[in-house]
């Protein structure tokens, strides 16, 4: 086999030096690695090398009948697992016409909204860290554990919890859901300020990230920038909104957006976000019906040919997934449509220009999750 | 003491052995119980620090090592860090690589000689103490470009350039914060300093000198919101990025020793040293200190990192101008009252 030479031959000069940063660095977030090009402490050019963790998703895909898919969208954006079986689980139903029961359905947002929450406190968290605030990561992963102590009662699991199915969900609530999902967005809620009197409230934390690595209007839109990024840079556009799935259309909820699209504004948007999930999950505990929660679903899944992209609002942007049926109990073509690594795409174009440490800020406001962009 | 000491060179010149032999004894042991404290001192730092941020973070930090509340931790992590092996990268200057700590921790060292633990508690009552202290504390720099340079990693040159931009921003209003107090003692000799505050503890009329010294400090010790050298999700470590093992443990010695030097100097400037009612004048220079040191840990474990250019503009364009304005201050009051 030919190798293929990715790495151009480098020429430094004195005032300009290269450094490569990751695969193994702690502020990539996972195997991501960047070509920083440094002129003193200045980023001037920003190239990232993706592929670390590619392991065939999509390939894999067409060579599995159609339930078998749903644990490989687990390990897509592994920080919010509910939310790719989400989006995949709804896909086929559409390419088959099925119905999914309300109970189902009610069930599904509520564990996709408990699901944003969770991956938002990663971000959040991680985001810290960037900056050098090791305690508000510490706070985050505490109420994570409680979602995640939450999923586990619902699923067995905690990461990778393989939890939808088509046509509905496998298991009813547990008794005590209902209850401990509504202390703990009681408990939950007290805890949002706290995280301001850390990080939004601590003046060298807005100093550190107010007007830089701004995105404006134009440049999100042509780089196909979605999610909390391209609310952050004012554009009011949320899946949820505006080609609801599921039912989303029956809930109350704000959508927040940015004015100038700089890290701040990103940050500002999911972190209300988070206060908007809350609300969310509380319309759908108090409107969560009684009843079946599967479909009816043939034994063997066979959709009829033809074509079809669906999306949803992960908590990264749009995650699509297209899929061509021709007729049998494989997919002929199963794409991925990743927000993170469209987004992941104009860091070079919003990162260059900037210090090293505001390139990290800005990389961490991306919200990238590396099994997601490699796939 | 004085008398002990008499004898002890008294002792010596009748079996007519030169003097120096004597005094090298003599520094031998002083140097010994120096360093002896700091290691005590460094390991109770290290682990009082780990508990600290725990607290802070709602959880335990080191609970098994030792049994209460993990107090052997640090000296298990010690132990380990000196039975590692010593590596030095196939690129290094191996002189300079292996310089370099020493050079960092000779400084940190060398501090302790003008600390005054308690009236007689005193390696030597230099009459320079104060400017003795300052040029020392500069020359731990030197040792952190070394240690970057000849790494030769990418990321520890970065370090290191950062560290010297940084040594240089902050030492000016850390010294000129400092001259408050000298102005109205009248002298550069610590046990003067402190002698001098047995009514009234600096940190009262030099309020704002003192807080200037502290951010300054923070800055020296490299530590959150100033620790731009190593800054962790930039730079990974910065200058020390290639180090492990017992050199590691030497840098690591080194910046506690550091700390605990500057928040002694803070003490003795501004605290009143050793003064203090009902308890021994050693016990109560430990607990200021510490509580300084106690006040480090918590800004660092609470508040972000700056960045690079706001590092230098807080230094050059609000500490430095605040200091000045604090001595001039302190100079128009002293020439006023006489």
């Amino acid at each position: 086999m030919e190798q293929i030479e990715i790495i151009e031959p480098i020429q430094e000069t004195m005032e300009e030096m290269y450094v490569n940063m990751g695969p193994q660095h702690p502020s990539t977030h996972g195997v991501l690695r960047l070509m920083l090009k440094l002129d003193g402490e200045v980023v001037t050019e920003i190239t990232p090398y993706i592929g670390y963790l590619h392991r065939c998703h999509e390939k894999i895909g067409e060579n599995r009948i159609y339930t078998q898919v749903i644990p490989y969208t687990d390990r897509l954006d592994y920080l919010a697992s509910m939310y790719n079986n989400f989006g995949y689980v709804l896909t086929v139903e559409r390419l088959m016409g099925l119905q999914v029961p309300e109970r189902a359905e009610y069930m599904r947002v509520i564990l996709a909204e408990m699901q944003r929450i969770a991956s938002h406190l990663i971000w959040m968290g991680t985001f810290g860290l960037d900056l050098g605030n090791f305690t508000i990561f510490m706070y985050c992963f505490r109420e994570r554990e409680k979602i995640l102590d939450l999923f586990e009662s619902v699923s067995g699991q905690r990461l990778n919890y393989s939890f939808y199915r088509i046509g509905g969900m496998p298991l009813d609530l547990p008794d005590s859901f209902l209850t401990d999902c509504k202390a703990f967005l009681e408990w939950f809620k007290p805890r949002l300020p706290e995280y301001d009197a850390v990080m939004s409230d601590n003046i060298i934390f807005q100093k550190r990230v107010q007007g830089i690595g701004k995105l404006d209007q134009k440049t999100a839109i042509d780089y196909a920038i979605s999610g909390p990024m391209l609310r952050g840079s004012g554009i009011k556009w949320d899946l949820r909104r505006d080609d609801p799935y599921s039912i989303y259309d029956r809930f109350e909820f704000e959508i927040p957006v940015g004015s100038t699209g700089d890290v701040w504004d990103r940050y500002m948007v999911r972190r209300l976000e988070m206060a908007e999930s809350v609300k969310i999950v509380e319309q759908a505990l108090r409107d969560l019906p009684p009843g079946e929660i599967m479909g009816k679903v043939p034994k063997k899944l066979k959709p009829p040919a033809g074509d079809i992209y669906s999306r949803v609002e992960s908590p990264r942007g749009e995650l699509g997934f297209y899929i061509v049926s021709d007729g049998s109990e494989k997919p002929y073509r199963y794409k991925v449509r990743s927000p993170a690594f469209v987004n992941l795409s104009v860091l070079p174009v919003i990162g260059a220009g900037h210090l090293v440490a505001d390139m990290v800020a800005i990389l961490g406001s991306i919200d990238i999750v590396l099994g997601e962009v490699d796939r | 003491m004085e008398k002990a000491l008499e004898r002890f060179y008294a002792a010596f010149a009748a079996l007519g052995i030169p003097w120096i032999v004597p005094q090298l004894i003599l520094m031998l042991v002083v140097a010994s119980l120096v360093i002896l404290f700091i290691s005590v001192s460094v390991m109770f730092m290290i682990w009082w620090e780990r508990k600290i941020s725990a607290h802070i973070q709602v959880r335990y930090g080191p609970m098994r090592v030792g049994g209460w509340h993990g107090w052997a931790q640090s000296i298990a992590d010690g132990i380990k860090l000196l039975i590692k092996e010593d590596v030095i990268p196939a690129g290094a200057d191996k002189l300079v690589f292996a310089l370099a700590p020493m050079v960092v921790f000779a400084a940190a060292l060398a501090a302790y000689v003008i600390i005054p633990f308690g009236p007689n508690l005193i390696v030597r009552d230099l009459n320079i103490g104060v400017l003795f202290y300052i040029s020392i504390s500069s020359l731990t720099v030197v040792g952190i470009i070394m240690a970057g340079w000849s790494s030769n990693n990418k990321y520890s040159v970065l370090g290191a350039l950062r560290s010297a931009a940084q040594a240089v921003s902050y030492e000016v209003p850390l010294v000129v914060s400092i001259l408050g107090v000298i102005m109205t003692v009248g002298s550069l000799s610590m046990i003067q300093i402190v002698e001098a505050q047995q009514r009234i503890w600096f940190v009262i009329p030099q309020f704002a000198g003192f807080l200037i010294y502290l951010t300054a400090a923070l800055a020296e010790c490299n530590r959150l919101p100033f620790d731009i050298p190593e800054a962790e999700s930039e730079l990974v470590a910065g200058f020390h990025v290639e180090y492990s093992g017992m050199r590691f443990a030497i840098f690591f010695l080194a910046e506690y020793a550091n700390m605990f030097t500057v928040a002694a100097i803070a003490t003795t400037l501004f605290l009143g040293g050793w003064h203090g009612p009902l308890l021994p004048p050693w016990l109560w220079f430990l607990i200021k200190t510490y509580f300084i040191i106690f006040v480090m840990m918590w800004v660092r474990w609470t508040l972000a990192r700056l960045r690079v250019d706001q590092l230098m503009n807080l230094g050059w364009k609000v500490l430095l101008p605040l200091a000045f304005l604090n001595m001039g201050i302190t100079g128009l009051v002293l020439v006023l009252l006489g």
